[in-house]
């Protein structure tokens, strides 16, 4: 997955961030929609949702199957596809960690924030290798934001 | 009797690309057994090391967690509709 490149616009990027801040120092999360194909992958709209990690918010994030299937459904809904997750890091760097490599899924993009004294710095996005080994960093392109079903 | 099971995105890859397989399965057990053994890609992904389903796996029968029926020995008839649906976690280090 080398040289993959995931396309968001900057208003969902600023989003993203603001979810990070506001959150803080929790880690924040939401589902990536958008549209996967022969153009590229890009991210057209955000689910926002609750980290239902309790016990360690400041550092895990969890999201329930429930949340999974609202996700995947109002992607359908939208006619758009569940692209992957974003998540942030606070006072932490936007690198994987290993907990996030034991838990993540191939061909999914994660978008990390990293969030540091409630300020959201750098982002980064990934994807898991085939073998599950690590991850192949995805290059964030911003581009003009595409259009989802009203 | 024949059932279908859901193949969630992530996973399409390891499955002929297909959203969904039809199979021939008495329990959902069978049913993920014969889905691994026609599409071997799949198993690091659903299982763990020691041969349990990850435990961020998860399946449904229909709407229905097999947790809350009979695991996987829980029996479907045809026509039921078998979903992997994933749960998402991670977080920083330390």
């Amino acid at each position: 997955m080398s040289g993959a490149t995931l396309k968001i616009a900057e208003e969902l990027i600023r989003r993203i961030e603001a979810h990070g801040a506001e959150t803080f120092p929790h880690e924040c999360c939401g589902a990536l929609l958008g549209r996967d194909g022969d153009s590229g992958r890009e991210v057209c709209e955000l689910l926002p949702l609750a980290n239902r990690r309790e016990d360690s918010p400041r550092n895990r994030f969890e999201l329930t199957p429930e949340d999974v299937r609202l996700a995947e459904k109002t992607a359908r809904d939208k006619q758009l596809g569940l692209l992957g997750w974003y998540h942030s890091h606070p006072n932490a760097p936007a690198r994987p960690s290993e907990f996030d490599r034991e838990h993540a899924w191939p061909w999914y993009s994660y978008i990390i924030v990293s969030v540091q004294s409630g300020e959201p710095k750098e982002m980064t996005s990934w994807r898991l290798r085939d073998d599950r080994a690590g991850y192949d960093p995805e290059g964030i392109e911003t581009a003009s934001r595409c259009s989802a079903k009203p | 009797m024949p059932v279908k099971v859901i193949i969630p995105t992530p996973l399409r890859a390891y499955a002929g690309k297909q959203e969904s397989v039809e199979l021939q399965a008495g329990t959902v057990g069978e049913a993920l057994t014969a889905l691994t053994g026609r599409f071997g890609e799949l198993r690091k992904h659903l299982y763990a090391d020691d041969g349990r389903l990850r435990s961020f796996v998860n399946v449904y029968v229909n709407d229905e967690d097999i947790r809350y029926l009979q695991k996987d020995q829980t029996q479907v008839r045809e026509g039921d509709t078998i979903s992997i649906v994933p749960s998402i976690a991670g977080g920083a280090s330390r």
